[in-house]
């Protein structure tokens, strides 16, 4: 495990945010100098423009630094067991160099985090996250023979390749046998002397790959990634565009759709995965698992809240707004979540957490909005979507187009 | 019977036969301790085809007597303070051979000029008058707060959240058997019971030895020195539930005459017992419906069925080693994996060709106490904290072969002593050196009071906490399996989910002395497991 | 006839809030000191010449915002800041900087323990749960458990509901919390003994337990539950130093025509047809009044204050054992500059935060077992703060003073009683370990005044010098503080109050003692309440 702070080399080492290997490269392009911070990497917000960065995944291609993610190396002859106690998913269905999207729980069945979990080997996984989740993952491993938990956060370059040139641009970066990757699949390439994973996935719901390699090669993969992608557009990308077409997918963000059930105060202010919509994630053919016993009572009794999409009538974006059961607002049965104007469908989007019971009725939002200085508030009608806004059928095909 | 609780009277008489399968059994406990014991009587009384598994050769756990030395037997449990008396009349435990003691062991508080403290459950000798008369009080006060806790000793504790109606009742009840000792009595029972030790004593007595030597048996086998606050009252106030008031005595054939009795009235019922079987693991049935627990693997590989499994080894034995934390929520495990169960206590026994004389004592008889201030028991608790052993150890010293005769040859005696406090990790680690530095400064330390203890010496043996470990299989060596305190009591003993005997694992139940109301010869976890199983 | 409507025996600064809200409500009150100058143990003195001294409490953050907005104290002078960033000093080269920043936090205890570094999350969001608990416990008056009266069934259902809206799990681990000691409640969280010890040293200030002893993470809690406008565990320093606190109370008292009166010891309760009617000061004065409030300790009251005669039965024994330990010194040491601490970063942030000397778990256990022994640690904790760095006022311009507690200082020796050399001694050894982490430390010291509980105890009258004004275990907590059946206020003798650190919720600048006993003493008194009983916390 690397640390990168110090109290030796400077009067604010332990301060200063850590920096991506890849930030020559950002830094160059961070023209706005629009920086924020993930896990304690200095982190772009966006580089350019957010709303080209947008384009640029919808219609071209972008990279995302995912360096700031936590990566975890899992390994030994109890690994499988262990995971597949601490996730609800089968871990044991996860074919070799596959991917699979999973969720973990407390023993009360709330959301701790999601995350994917990479099949290396029979015995060696990678679970990738958005919070640091060394303290469960050490706590889940307690009591069993054969397994190793290693934050491998600092030990790689990762970069996220997304959008619809992206294919193009792995196979001219010469990545031959791509085109026979499904979603989830992952592919190992030799790569100067190491190997190169890269895996069919990524959080904007459109065909793209993540890539994967040792940190010290990270700057070189960036060079030959952007010379392949410079005839398809590729372009880097921040935090507000990937919460775009994050949102386009009706994926969830933790301290957005859920709170992490560590960090929760109020009792059952955090969320299960019953009400986040990731019941299908949930294995009861499974005999046990971290949280069983409370998800099947959930089940059985449904959940309080379910988290909905909704097409909202309007172009007023519903952050921050109440729903309710009436357009008289009487009756208030949730909250908007996440929401935006999507530009690719030209829709006013938004994923709201609402009351079960009331989902058979009619859906009003109260909108909050400002128009120079005015503030006003309008109460539309929502319409639930019962598919993820953005679904191009190239995110699925295989072999995926070239362009 | 007239003493026994009601509900139990009620279980063991009425309940109907289960059918069962004739080569399956509907219960299999593990451990022949006497909780084991205990619960598998009852659960064959009410029926059951009970087998008992045992890894030591004998039945007994703590309690067993073994040979340490040619001709010389002791138990680490050298006395018996309160077992549970409706137990015994539940189990007809003298029509099987129980003898209790015929009489009770004073607690002396040892002076090493010879003017002793002697306490008798209803007065004590060696103190001046006013002290002699706020031990009287003392002791009418605590025996009222006894009382009024006494019936939860034997309840299944309520769970908090969707117990429904009955549990809140066990609450209500609670607190209507506190606030029925009166208002003045009530209040002061809110502020006593987590008081540490050394201030109730400062608060009624003068006397040094007197203020040691009752703070005794609120320290004795826990992580607490007199002035931890919180748990020792409470300690105190259990021991003295029965109507012995926590006094000790020998019964006949020793802590193994409790032990024969129970294993007796046992078979008497029809519980098979089988010793020298360690079990390796319980085993869990997975399947789409979830785990069950269907019987157990003994270490030769036999499996054996069963309906359910009843673990009467501690929370941590039980839960890491013999299910497996895979079958367990991660939380729940970190719950078993926190629980404190390193004990404190080691054991002296000494093999004596001649009775020890104790000097100003007529005979040793009784519990003798070598702890002659409640410092000199906070300063030995010192050492221990930083993993070493007591530079100057505090005990209790009983020579059980003045009341069973059996235990040594003819005129010879045997010597037990519970040390504390004894770290179950040394610093440096244990060794057979480490071990008999140590057991030679105990023995420099009875030399002060019995100062010709060595030319008696014919054998000596000391057992560390982690002794105690190996050879019993108690995590940690501990006594009350995990230690005995508020944060571990009640419903929270061993923790949640697992605090009503039941686990989370369906046919999974537990009934030894990690579960409420805790350790000491009561056979109390026993009876409330059997209660739960047979409810 | 009595001259005041209520009298007010000592200025701390819970018997000044007392006093102002009884006077608020239109009471003739007058508040009777025996020192020279107002604010008990919330004082800023001007020992040196250029520097005033917080020389007894020296941060803050349990003052409670509803009782600073109430009585308008800023107005009347107040102004609470927020200091950033303590340094914690292990036993040897290790160094826990506790940043403001999130992320800068995360990274720094990430250098000890990636382990910790996360569970840091789940021990901030348990102990905020249990602080939002106590909290809303600390404005109201504790209910009677014995009573069957409807107001304190009613608190207790109020109590119930705020517990039982935990859930299971989180009640079972509240009373495991409450009850454990701070060790063994960090091992669930923590591996890193330096990060347990920074976070474990809170639980053993002022008190007489260690680290391994149960009940000192309750202690923990008392510490850190407070805040800095909704900042939990955040502490604050008042410009102008401690005192700034007192004069400010004091200040607003007068704006309603209370009135305080300096060197003026109260000797003894006047107690008449068993109740009390006024005081008799050392002087011999009478003063006579409707009602007595007594803002001192619970053992100093009734074993001083009022006659053994006039007590119920059994009070004066409940008095006399009553705990009330000095555990704690306190060294005050005027610098001619800001001392540099070896292997801490020279940034200006850190170095205007504090200083926890606290070493390791078993530092701090053993300076407690000395002080069982009636001897003091040659390597106590200390606690340490830098207030002139925050604050202009208080210091010569470029010239500092640091504000330094010691856990463990024994209120008895061993070796007899305490005199000014063996004080001196405790003062070296204090000045000698601050060395060993910032050599060259000695030549900056200007002046310096050592306080042992004997001090301490002679100067404000806290008996053995507890800063709690009693010791926070359950037997003297909420509805047991200062004695079972007294824990609303009211005293065994009728008219007679009690406004110090000695009732709940207890010691800590949080006006919230004196605050809760006004708003009783107005109830009997049948006069509108003027008193807050919200702590604006939006929870």
């Amino acid at each position: 495990m690397t640390s990168e702070s110090g109290t030796a080399e400077g009067r604010f080492a332990g301060e200063r945010l850590k920096l991506s290997p890849f930030y020559p490269r950002q830094e160059e392009l961070n023209v706005r100098e629009a920086w924020s911070s993930w896990n304690g990497y200095k982190f772009a917000e966006y580089y350019y423009d957010t709303e080209f960065e947008y384009f640029c995944v919808r219609n071209l291609c972008g990279t995302y630094d995912i360096c700031p993610m936590q990566k975890y190396e899992i390994k030994g002859r109890d690994a499988e067991t262990m995971l597949n106690r601490m996730v609800t998913r089968d871990v044991r269905k996860i074919g070799l160099h596959r991917v699979a999207y999973c969720v973990w729980c407390t023993d009360e069945g709330r959301m701790i985090d999601d995350g994917t979990i990479f099949r290396l080997a029979e015995d060696r996984f990678m679970l990738t996250c958005g919070s640091p989740c060394t303290a469960w993952l050490e706590m889940s491993a307690w009591g069993f023979d054969d397994v190793t938990v290693t934050d491998v956060s600092d030990e790689l370059s990762a970069l996220s390749l997304q959008g619809p040139t992206s294919f193009a641009t792995l196979k001219k970066m010469g990545l031959d046998g791509l085109e026979t990757a499904k979603p989830f699949d992952i592919r190992l390439f030799p790569y100067h002397g190491e190997t190169l994973m890269v895996s069919r996935t990524g959080f904007t719901g459109d065909l793209g790959y993540e890539l994967w390699v040792d940190r010290k090669l990270g700057l070189k993969m960036w060079d030959e990634l952007y010379a392949a992608g410079a005839d398809y557009g590729i372009q880097p990308y921040g935090e507000a565009a990937t919460n775009m077409a994050r949102l386009e997918a009706a994926f969830i963000m933790p301290a957005m759709e859920f709170n992490e059930a560590l960090r929760t105060v109020h009792f059952e202010h955090d969320q299960t995965p019953f009400e986040l919509g990731l019941g299908w994630l949930v294995d009861f053919k499974k005999p046990h698992f971290s949280g069983r016993a409370a998800l099947l009572a959930e089940k059985e009794r449904g959940p309080v809240y379910t988290l909905t999409k909704l097409d909202i009538e309007g172009n007023r974006p519903a952050e921050g707004a109440h729903i309710y059961s009436n357009k008289r607002c009487t009756r208030e049965i949730g909250y908007v979540t996440s929401a935006m104007w999507s530009p690719a469908v030209k829709a006013n989007i938004a994923l709201a957490m609402i009351e079960t019971r009331y989902l058979d009725g009619p859906l009003w939002a109260e909108i909050y909005y400002e128009k120079e200085l005015r503030h006003h508030s309008r109460v539309v009608r929502c319409t639930q979507q019962s598919k993820p806004f953005w679904t191009p059928a190239r995110a699925r095909a295989t072999p995926p187009p070239e362009a | 019977m007239k003493n026994a609780p009601l509900s139990l009277i009620a279980l063991v008489n009425s309940s109907p036969r289960e059918t069962r399968s004739l080569d399956r059994y509907d219960s299999i406990i593990v451990g022949a301790g006497h909780n084991g014991l205990a619960c598998a009587s009852l659960l064959a009384r009410a029926g059951q085809k009970v087998l008992v598994v045992e890894a030591a050769d004998e039945p007994g756990g703590l309690a067993a007597t073994r040979e340490f030395h040619p001709g010389y037997k002791a138990s680490v449990a050298h006395s018996i303070g309160r077992f549970s008396e409706a137990l015994l009349e539940a189990l007809d435990l003298s029509a099987h051979g129980y003898q209790p003691a015929v009489r009770e062991l004073p607690l002396v508080g040892l002076d090493e000029s010879g003017s002793h403290v002697t306490i008798r459950s209803d007065s004590v000798t060696g103190v001046d008058n006013v002290d002699a008369k706020a031990y009287r009080d003392y002791s009418r006060q605590m025996a009222r707060y006894a009382d009024a806790l006494k019936p939860f000793w034997s309840k299944t504790m309520p769970r908090i959240a969707p117990g429904g109606l009955r549990d809140m009742l066990t609450f209500a009840h609670m607190g209507w058997a506190i606030r029925r000792l009166g208002k003045a009595d009530m209040e002061e029972f809110m502020r006593v019971a987590s008081l540490p030790a050394r201030d109730l004593m400062e608060e009624h007595f003068s006397s040094e030895i007197l203020k040691a030597t009752l703070s005794w048996d609120g320290l004795l086998g826990s992580r607490m020195a007199p002035r931890s606050p919180n748990s020792s009252v409470l300690l105190m106030l259990y021991r003295m539930a029965e109507a012995s008031r926590g006094a000790h005595g020998i019964p006949s054939g020793g802590a193994n005459g409790l032990i024969a009795a129970l294993v007796r009235s046992a078979e008497a019922s029809g519980v098979e017992i089988r010793c020298g079987t360690p079990v390796s693991g319980i085993r869990i049935d997975a399947d789409e419906q979830g785990l069950n627990a269907v019987g157990v693997t003994t270490a030769e590989g036999e499996q054996i069925a069963a309906a359910r499994v009843v673990s009467a080894a501690d929370p941590q034995r039980t839960f890491v080693e013999l299910v497996g934390v895979e079958y367990l929520d991660i939380g729940f495990t970190n719950r078993i994996r926190r629980l404190r169960c390193d004990g404190l206590v080691g054991k002296l026994h000494l093999a004596l060709d001649g009775l020890p004389e104790f000097t100003g004592l007529k005979a040793p008889e009784g519990r003798l106490l070598i702890a002659p201030d409640v410092d000199a028991i906070e300063f030995a608790y010192d050492d221990s904290k930083y993993g070493r052993c007591s530079e100057k150890p505090v005990m209790e010293i009983v020579l059980p072969s003045l009341a069973d005769a059996s235990l040594a040859p003819a005129g010879h005696h045997v010597l037990s002593a519970h040390v504390m406090y004894v770290p179950r990790r040394l610093k440096d680690g244990w060794s057979e050196t480490a071990k008999q530095a140590f057991a030679e400064r105990c023995i420099d330390r009875i030399a002060r009071y019995a100062p010709a203890i060595r030319d008696l010496i014919v054998h000596q043996e000391f057992l560390t906490p982690a002794d105690l470990d190996d050879e019993y299989r108690v995590t940690g060596g501990h006594w009350h399996h995990t230690e005995f305190a508020m944060d571990q009591m009640l419903m929270m003993r061993p923790t949640y989910e697992a605090a009503q005997y039941s686990t989370p694992i369906p046919n999974l139940f537990l009934c030894g002395a990690g579960c409420h109301p805790g350790g000491d010869l009561t056979g109390l976890t026993g009876h409330n497991a059997a209660r739960a199983i047979l409810r | 006839m009595s001259q005041y409507d209520a009298i007010v025996i000592g200025a701390g600064h819970n018997g000044l809030t007392n006093a102002a809200y009884l006077a608020k409500a239109g009471l003739k009150v007058l508040v009777l000191e025996k020192n020279d100058y107002i604010g008990g143990a919330a004082v800023s003195r001007e020992l040196e010449k250029g520097w005033y001294y917080s020389s007894c409490s020296y941060v803050c953050s349990m003052m409670r915002q509803a009782i600073h907005r109430d009585l308008d104290l800023s107005r009347h002078g107040l102004l609470l800041v927020p200091y950033l960033g303590t340094v914690n000093f292990g036993d040897g080269d290790e160094r826990l900087l506790a940043y403001h920043d999130e992320e800068a936090a995360h990274l720094e205890l990430k250098r000890h323990s990636p382990h910790d570094a996360d569970a840091m999350h789940r021990f901030q969001t348990d102990l905020t749960r249990y602080s939002q608990l106590i909290r809303k416990t600390l404005m109201r008056t504790p209910p009677d458990p014995t009573s069957f009266k409807p107001r304190d069934i009613m608190e207790f259902l109020f109590l119930a509901k705020k517990f039982w809206a935990m859930g299971e799990k989180e009640i079972y681990e509240y009373v495991r919390f409450f009850t454990m000691s701070a060790a063994e409640f960090l091992d669930d969280y923590f591996e890193n003994d330096m990060i347990k010890a920074a976070m474990a040293s809170p639980g053993i200030i002022g008190t007489a337990l260690g680290v391994y002893s149960p009940g000192s993470s309750y202690i923990l809690l008392h510490h850190v539950m407070g805040d800095v406008d909704g900042s939990i565990g955040a502490w604050g320093l008042a410009r102008g130093g401690m005192g700034a606190i007192s004069q400010s109370i004091a200040s607003a008292l007068k704006s309603y025509d209370g009135e305080i009166r300096t060197e003026a010891g109260v000797d003894k309760l006047l107690v008449e047809n068993r109740k009390a009617a006024g005081v008799v000061l050392e002087n011999g004065d009478e003063i006579r009044s409707r009602i007595v409030v007594s803002n001192l300790d619970a053992k100093r009251t009734f074993t001083k204050i009022v006659d053994k005669g006039d007590l119920p039965e059994g009070i004066y024994e409940k008095a006399k054992n009553f705990k009330i330990r000095g555990s704690s010194g306190k060294v005050n040491i005027a610098l001619s500059g800001l001392p540099k601490f070896t292997g801490v970063p020279d940034n200006p942030y850190l170095n205007r935060g504090g200083q926890g000397f606290c070493g390791s778990l078993e530092t701090m256990e053993r300076a407690y077992d000395c002080w069982k022994r009636g001897r003091w640690s040659d390597d106590p904790f200390i606690e340490s703060v830098i207030p002139s760095a925050w604050d202009p006022t208080v210091a010569p311009a470029g010239k500092h003073w640091m504000s330094n507690f010691i856990q463990y200082c024994p209120p008895k020796l061993a070796d007899g009683p305490w005199t000014p050399e063996k004080r001196d001694q405790f003062g070296q050894t204090v000045i000698d370990k601050i060395e060993r982490y910032s050599p060259g430390f000695k030549d900056l010291i200007v002046h310096m005044e050592v306080r042992t509980p004997h001090e301490i105890e002679n100067e404000i009258g806290l008996t053995e010098g507890n800063i709690f004004q009693g010791e926070l275990t359950i037997d003297q907590l909420f509805f047991n503080r200062p004695f079972p059946g007294y824990g609303q206020y009211r005293m065994p003798v009728k008219n007679l109050y009690m406004s110090g650190s000695s009732t709940h919720p207890g010691g800590g600048v949080s006006a919230a003692c004196g605050a809760n006993a006004a708003r009783e003493i107005l109830k009997d008194l049948k006069r509108p309440n003027t008193v807050p009983e919200d702590d604006f916390y939006d929870e």
